[in-house]
């Protein structure tokens, strides 16, 4: 007689941690034919809000990191990853209903695409800052720093389009509430744990499952949030929304591509990252 | 012993300027009457009119985009950058043999000190064109890419109306873009001596219209439908709205907008040159400036000394006549301006802080404010977060670096930070935790066409000047 | 006119204030380096911000002749003679022989051993005889020869001795000796004035400039004094600032004036002014008189004297016309 499996019950990632929705609601997630897959839990406002406060918590310590830190935590991000790959490819498969080959090709793509953003950590200043010649006796630098705190709406692709949105916003210091895809919801989670054991320090990422038209304008009006990344939302009229909402506070907007899906296994320009970057200019006068 | 040794007035002469009793718009090349009625725009020195000006209304705008747009298809966008480069120059050149008139008529119109707009706001004027013409032929080297957006709207305040100006025209023209600028309605004139230099420089028609109004013309530009790009210098009030007002279409947009900076003193810090740099900070165009000092921040342990010094140091400043060569601080720009200042300082008291104002002769015309500090201020006065706009400074102690820190990113603002201290490592790590787009260290308010300016926070986004002043009239190297 | 009839000139070393600071080397040196920095480039921009106040009509008068009497005109040459000096006496007892109304300048300097010729040729005119002892310029000789040099100066009538510090003490730290050998030298000064000359183009920088300001204040000093002439750069705006800065931080602090004496390089009245403004703005009327603002100034006082004519007549002068000794 074969064993009962253990399934497994997927909740939210906030600060680290793995809680139910405060809501104690969840919903029911289908496999690409229609079956039941999971349930997910639905957050709420409320959760948006703690993955806020968790987000904000982290950023002074994150950002304050050394670049050649944040690398090498995002590279171990890529290395625990490329270790779960069964897992991930079955989860792929299973919700999208691509072929063996296809969700190979996905993590394999996921797992570099963390390796190439974490070589950026330590580059990305150079490559965006420079120094400027002033016309008088002052020392002038600029730099980018990174926004602060991002919501994000992450794609449909269940894992490259969620790796490739997330991590270059934490690569360059930012921290990262994140909804994922509300079809696509479990591979998110199954994220959580690689990066909840991969010395990423909680509340970097925070992910939240359920419905984007419920959550999204909560994270957009919210002025505790500096930025909004709107990838995700297939609904114009909702990304104008949010658009509109974000101006509350003038969070930083990266507004959806209208009618061209995104090529995810391209290489990625330099933009998801500078998107979310603040330049600082810093004066100080020459002499003795 | 004496005390005779005043200075006589010294007057630049007025001469120089010539200023018509009316102006129409500038669209595609030529100065048009426009369709809608005409304000007036006054000396606030002396309250004299001094012209009427055209108010654009929603189809003068239009015709401007319109212009704008045959100028980028037709004529601008086909140039070569070394081509586009050579107008700019030109144009510089024109603004440095023009200098003194455009000086002077900046003053006039606006009410500033004639040694700031002589000393800083021309010159770095002409620099900026200067600065951006040599990028026009060397744009694949900025890593933001080459292709022009097309038609950019931009909407300036009344604060630094040509520098403003040259912020927004130099790097949109430099990238192949086209122009529809809005000057701010109570200073029109230096923008529309600009539009004459355009023609001196023989500029194609249509590549910078000039569009005179208020509000509403602002608005007729931002919500064109032509318009690719919106760049908006301004409160944040009207920021926010342009951001609502843009959502869900493809412009891009910058925005540079108020500020409440923390201007930082500690105990160690050069003090007289930190009394400077606080004067300077917030004294500087009458405080009519987004990234002034506002807030001083000083270590308890000098707190007594800084503001002794700072005092005596106000009580020589000279307010006055705009155009005298030894004013230091000049008229507030509008009734309405002056308004608001009187308001908030009330506040000021009626909340409890200590008001003290320089020992000054006022004129009896025009709008004046004398210089004026409030102590015992703490973060939770109206004067403590909200931004005046005026030649108010609001005081405030500190006894450890991270207090300092704390009180400094305390607000919704992130434009511009001061730190006065005399050790290096303490400059560097201030400089680091400072939430503020320009950090001035033992320094403040310095400006240059290299040097990007602009806001974390609500204070806007987008860079303008130095190369990063190029991605906002650019695709992007991705394009 | 004459500084020594002034009740509030320097002697605080005799007010006990500083007793504390100048007890050690070590406690001198952490009073001078506590004393706040100075940022070069700010202070700078303050003197040239400054130097654009614009001068007119009566306030420039009123000008050129307060610079007149400020002048301690100067000839400190090796091919000086009784001859040289005496003609420089006569012309400061009366610039501008054509105008009885031209003031006299406050002072000839010289060597000591020209002082005896001075005086004579000044008498009582009210003009003062200033000496530049203590080995001048570069002050390296025993402190036996720089009193040596001091006393004989006083002795032959000096008014006013301008010495100078041991830069090389200053600069190796040793403030003490420094603070010491003016001390003693103004005892060796008897009635006569000290002006302590600090040569600001080798101490560098500003925040020397504050420290020996400091330091000759504290040691009882009645003047400082920028440069012995023989260096470059001499005089400047913004060292000036910085001493005009200590004598009114010093007096806020002591209730004691001190004066202040740029010498070198000052050559025109369009400079002459910048200072002026410079004193007013920074120290206050108090300080705009001879007895506490000299100019160490030799060609300077007939380019006071032509912009003077030109004042007076309206039209513009020429060298000619002044005699040029």
């Amino acid at each position: 007689m074969s064993r009962i499996d253990v399934r497994k019950t997927y909740k939210l990632y906030i600060g680290g941690a793995f809680p139910r929705s405060e809501s104690g609601r969840s919903y029911v997630v289908n496999d690409a034919k229609g079956k039941l897959l999971a349930n997910a839990a639905q957050a709420s406002r409320k959760d948006a809000r703690d993955a806020v406060v968790a987000a904000r918590a982290a950023f002074g310590g994150w950002s304050g990191r050394t670049a050649y830190n944040r690398a090498q935590v995002v590279y171990r991000i890529a290395e625990v990853l490329e270790g779960r790959r069964e897992q991930f490819e079955a989860e792929i498969r299973a919700s999208e209903g691509v072929s063996a080959a296809k969700a190979k090709t996905a993590v394999d793509a996921a797992v570099d695409r963390l390796v190439w953003y974490a070589g950026w950590a330590d580059k990305i200043t150079q490559v965006v800052g420079n120094a400027n010649p002033v016309a008088g006796p002052y020392f002038n630098l600029s730099t980018p720093e990174p926004s602060g705190v991002i919501a994000v709406v992450a794609p449909r692709d269940p894992l490259l389009g969620l790796v490739s949105v997330v991590a270059p916003l934490i690569i360059t210091g930012n921290t990262v509430v994140v909804i994922a895809s509300e079809d696509h919801p479990l591979t998110a989670i199954t994220l959580g744990e690689v990066m909840a054991t991969s010395d990423l320090p909680g509340g970097v990422v925070n992910v939240l499952t359920g419905s984007q038209a419920e959550i999204a304008p909560w994270l957009a009006s919210h002025m505790d949030v500096n930025g909004i990344d709107l990838t995700g939302v297939e609904d114009a009229e909702l990304a104008t929304e949010l658009e509109v909402a974000a101006a509350d506070n003038l969070k930083r907007v990266r507004r959806p591509s209208p009618g061209a899906t995104d090529d995810w296994l391209a290489e990625p320009g330099l933009d998801r990252m500078t998107q979310f970057l603040e330049t600082k200019t810093v004066w100080h006068p020459i002499g003795v | 012993m004496t005390n005779i040794f005043e200075y006589a007035p010294a007057p630049e002469s007025r001469a120089i300027v010539d200023i018509k009793p009316s102006y129409g718009l500038f669209i595609n090349g030529e100065f048009v009457d426009g369709n809608g009625t005409s304000f007036k725009t006054v000396n606030p020195a002396t309250e004299e009119v001094l012209a009427e000006v055209a108010e654009a209304t929603d189809a003068d705008v239009d015709e401007a985009v319109k212009a704008a747009r045959r100028a980028y298809t037709r004529v601008w966008s086909r140039m070569s950058g070394a081509e586009r480069a050579k107008y700019l120059y030109r144009i510089a050149r024109i603004i440095q043999e023009r200098g003194r008139e455009l000086a002077v008529l900046e003053s006039i119109d606006n009410g500033k000190p004639i040694k700031e707009s002589r000393d800083v706001d021309v010159p770095i004027v002409a620099a900026h064109f200067f600065y951006y013409a040599g990028w026009a032929d060397k744009l694949k080297y900025s890593g933001y890419g080459e292709t022009p957006l097309g038609v950019a709207g931009q909407v300036i305040p009344w604060n630094f109306p040509l520098l403003m100006l040259a912020w927004k025209i130099a790097p949109a023209l430099a990238c192949g873009n086209t122009v529809v600028l809005k000057p701010a309605e109570t200073t029109p004139l230096t923008a529309l001596l600009f539009a004459e230099i355009c023609q001196q420089a023989d500029l194609p028609p249509g590549v910078v219209n000039i569009v005179t109004g208020a509000g509403d013309t602002g608005r007729a530009i931002v919500s064109h439908p032509d318009v690719d790009k919106v760049a908006f210098t301004g409160s944040t009030e009207v920021g926010k709205a342009i951001a609502r007002a843009v959502a869900g279409s493809d412009k891009k947009v910058t925005l540079e907008l108020g500020g409440k900076a923390a201007n930082i003193v500690f105990d160690d810090a050069p003090l007289d040159q930190a009394v400077e740099g606080i004067v300077n900070g917030i004294f500087f165009n009458q405080g009519h400036v987004c990234c002034a000092g506002s807030r001083l921040l000083v270590q308890e342990s000098v707190a007594d000394e800084v503001m002794d010094r700072l005092k005596r140091r106000m009580a020589t400043l000279r307010v006055g006549d705009p155009l005298d060569k030894n004013t230091d601080v000049g008229a507030i720009n509008s009734a309405e301006q002056l308004a608001k200042i009187r308001e908030l300082s009330q506040v000021g008291e009626d909340e409890g802080a200590e008001r003290w104002s320089a020992p000054c002769d006022l004129p009896a015309n025009g709008y004046w404010f004398a210089p004026t500090v409030f102590t015992g201020v703490s973060q939770a006065h109206r004067i403590a977060r909200e931004e005046i706009f005026g030649p108010v400074l609001s005081v405030l102690t500190f006894r450890t670096p991270s207090e300092a820190v704390e009180k400094a990113n305390n607000t919704p603002f992130g434009l511009s930070a001061g730190v006065w201290t005399d050790k290096g490592s303490r400059i560097l790590s201030m400089a680091n935790r400072l939430r503020a787009g320009v950090v001035w260290a033992n320094t403040f308010n310095k400006f240059d066409p290299t040097s990007p300016f602009g806001g974390y926070k609500e204070s806007g986004y987008g860079r303008e000047g130095g190369r990063h002043g190029l991605e906002a009239y650019l695709k992007g190297a991705d394009a | 006119m004459t500084p020594t009839a002034s009740p509030t000139a320097s002697d605080t070393s005799a007010l006990g204030v500083f007793d504390d600071v100048v007890r050690s080397e070590s406690s001198l040196r952490r009073f001078l380096h506590g004393l706040p920095g100075v940022d070069q480039v700010g202070c700078e921009a303050r003197a040239a911000g400054l130097a654009t106040r614009s001068i007119k009509t009566t306030s420039k008068a009123f000008a050129i002749d307060l610079a007149i009497r400020m002048v301690d005109l100067t000839t400190l040459e090796g091919q000086d003679t009784p001859g040289k000096v005496r003609a420089l006496a006569s012309k400061a007892i009366r610039p501008d022989p054509a105008d009885p109304t031209c003031p006299a300048t406050a002072a000839v300097c010289v060597y000591p051993d020209m002082v005896a010729t001075a005086k004579q040729t000044l008498g009582d005119s009210g003009v003062n005889v200033a000496a530049v002892a203590t080995a001048f310029p570069s002050g390296r000789a025993a402190m036996d020869i720089k009193l040596a040099d001091t006393r004989d100066a006083v002795e032959a009538g000096a008014d006013e001795i301008d010495m100078v510090i041991d830069r090389g003490a200053f600069l190796s730290g040793r403030y003490l000796q420094v603070f010491e050998e003016i001390a003693q030298v103004k005892e060796a000064c008897g009635d006569a004035h000290l002006k302590v000359i600090f040569e600001t183009g080798e101490l560098q920088t500003y925040d020397n400039v504050r420290r020996a300001s400091w330091l000759a204040m504290m040691a009882g000093g009645h003047f400082i004094k920028t440069s012995t002439g023989k260096v470059q750069p001499a005089a400047t705006l913004p060292v000036t600032l910085i001493m005009l800065e200590a004598v009114r931080d010093f007096r806020e602090q002591t209730g004691q004036m001190v004066g202040v004496k740029p010498a070198g390089g000052i050559k025109t009245t369009k400079d002459a002014i910048k200072y002026l403004v410079m004193v007013n703005e920074i120290c206050g009327g108090d300080w705009l008189d001879p007895d506490w603002f000299r100019f160490g100034a030799s060609t300077l006082l007939n380019d006071l004297l032509m912009q003077r004519t030109k004042m007076t007549t309206g039209r513009y002068s020429g060298p000619d016309y002044f005699t040029l000794d």
